[in-house]
């Protein structure tokens, strides 16, 4: 039987409740915190710092270092062994790559910026959740970024082509197939594309429009984490700020106004009497 | 035809596009691909004529010849100093840079300035692989003794000092206290008599965390007054 309802009841192209803040750990130069569902990652952005061990050091550019871990607890089964593991060495590895693109470090030779993805609660696309959070927490911190990068699972269950599978999904007992993506805002450039499983190479191009659509979608939970770390306090009313152009009107009204006449300038007073 | 997509003074996140046409110019903080100009970084976009321009809200001190900074002494050399300078790079202090009194060459480089010792310096020369070449050549450069250092984002030291230093010279008379600003993001401050290097500290941090909100200023002196009683 065909995979035509989705065991959470979503759409096909519809993500879990995603939910992301920007600048959540004091300590760090950036920080991020990305929700998906029952996927959390908290990142956290420290450096430009000085490359040790030095025979690492890239005296052309700065370069990126990637450190991915589940917590002990962030599984649905059994405690997770921590420390460094060959799956957790691969994603911090793919998670390089996937945002070494749009990363500019060439103001930075000889430096790193580490960047620390943790995960207290994991539900599948923990991958895709780490780059999310990893590519807020580096605009947090000022890292200069050619552009955003928004990443998804997608795939297909039991010939359903659908984005962002759960572990339920990813575990349903027919051919299923999981293809996390990440991919620049702008120019829809792929960052990172793996596959597990088997899909049809129709579904696949299917899946890979789909996870355009989706990661359009979670752009903009990342824009709005970043530009609510600046939203003005409830209550506040800034003042409208002037733009070149009226600065320059005012130059222009006031060196007129100098040689104007008695009675122009008392018009003036009155003027401002009234307002 | 051109056309500039953001309107002055809002926050943008790197990637977002601020104009498109070929008759606008990037500058700092952004970058022109094809006919669009995007930007680079989180920060607030600045028009000026023709040139668009994003102030960073926050991001890593980039040293330049000129900048005073605070720094830390972790290393002493045959002929000068090694120093920290909260950035990813290291700076070099000269001994004939570091005093104008003859210093002998066996004289214990110590009892001029000690490791772990901090001094307010000058940048003289920065290479394009990030050397830092310091100076204490002037006077208003010193080795620090008592007094406190706080860390603030680097970006946001424009800030602090205020227009003509208006920002800075207000904590020093509410708060009695002597503020050295370096451009690196370290702060020294020093109470005088009946000096509150506490509320100095929370004036600064306040500055940091509200930076990007006008009105700054009379914000900064109410917290002040309030807490002084003024």
């Amino acid at each position: 039987m065909a995979y035509e309802k989705r065991l959470d009841g979503r759409k096909i192209n519809e993500t879990r409740p995603m939910e992301a803040k920007a600048g959540v750990i004091p300590n760090a130069d950036g920080s991020a915190f990305f929700k998906i569902g029952a996927t959390a990652a908290y990142a956290a952005v420290y450096g430009p710092k000085e490359m040790v061990p030095r025979f690492l050091q890239d005296p052309k550019e700065g370069q990126i270092r990637c450190h991915y871990n589940m917590l002990p607890f962030s599984g649905s089964g059994e405690r997770i062994r921590p420390g460094n593991k060959r799956r957790s060495q691969e994603i911090s590895m793919v998670l390089k790559a996937a945002l070494k693109p749009v990363v500019d470090l060439t103001d930075f030779p000889n430096s790193v910026v580490d960047i620390h993805v943790e995960f207290p609660q994991t539900d599948a696309g923990s991958r895709c959740a780490a780059v999310c959070a990893a590519s807020i927490a580096l605009a947090d911190a000022g890292i200069p970024m050619k552009d955003m990068i928004s990443s998804i699972a997608v795939g297909q269950v039991d010939g359903t082509v659908v984005a962002d599978l759960n572990y339920n999904e990813e575990a349903y007992d027919a051919i299923v197939s999981d293809i996390p993506v990440a991919m620049t805002n702008n120019s829809k450039q792929i960052t990172l594309l793996q596959m597990d499983g088997e899909i049809s190479k129709e579904d696949l191009m299917t899946s890979l429009e789909m996870a355009k659509e989706v990661c359009e979608e979670i752009y903009i939970v990342q824009k709005n984490a970043l530009k609510d770390k600046y939203k003005l306090p409830e209550g506040f009313v800034a003042k409208k700020p002037k733009t070149n152009v009226e600065k320059s009107n005012d130059k222009v009204t006031e060196e007129k106004s100098k040689p104007e006449t008695e009675s122009s300038n008392e018009k003036s007073k009155e003027d401002k009497e009234k307002q | 035809m051109s056309e500039i997509l953001v309107e002055n003074k809002t926050v943008v996140i790197p990637g977002e596009i601020l104009a498109k046409g070929m008759d606008y110019l990037p500058g700092e903080n952004t970058y022109r691909e094809g006919e669009q100009i995007f930007s680079k970084s989180v920060g607030l976009t600045s028009i000026s004529g023709r040139v668009i321009k994003v102030t960073s809200l926050s991001g890593p001190y980039k040293p330049k010849d000129g900048d005073k900074i605070i720094c830390k002494v972790f290393d002493i050399t045959l002929s000068g100093w090694r120093l920290k300078t909260n950035t990813a790079y290291n700076a070099m202090l000269n001994v004939k840079d570091a005093t104008r009194r003859f210093v002998r060459k066996d004289e214990d480089l110590t009892k001029i300035i000690d490791v772990n010792d901090y001094i307010v310096a000058k940048v003289i020369r920065v290479t394009s692989q990030k050397l830092i070449d310091l100076s204490m050549n002037d006077p208003d450069l010193f080795k620090i003794n008592g007094g406190r250092i706080i860390k603030i984002n680097s970006q946001k030291v424009p800030r602090v000092i205020g227009k003509q230093g208006s920002m800075v010279s207000m904590i020093k008379k509410f708060t009695n206290c002597d503020i050295t600003v370096g451009q690196n993001g370290l702060i020294f401050v020093r109470k005088r008599d009946n000096g509150n290097e506490c509320l100095a500290e929370k004036a600064i941090k306040l500055v940091e965390k509200e930076a990007h909100i006008g009105g700054l200023t009379e914000r900064v002196e109410t917290f002040l007054k309030s807490e002084t009683n003024q």
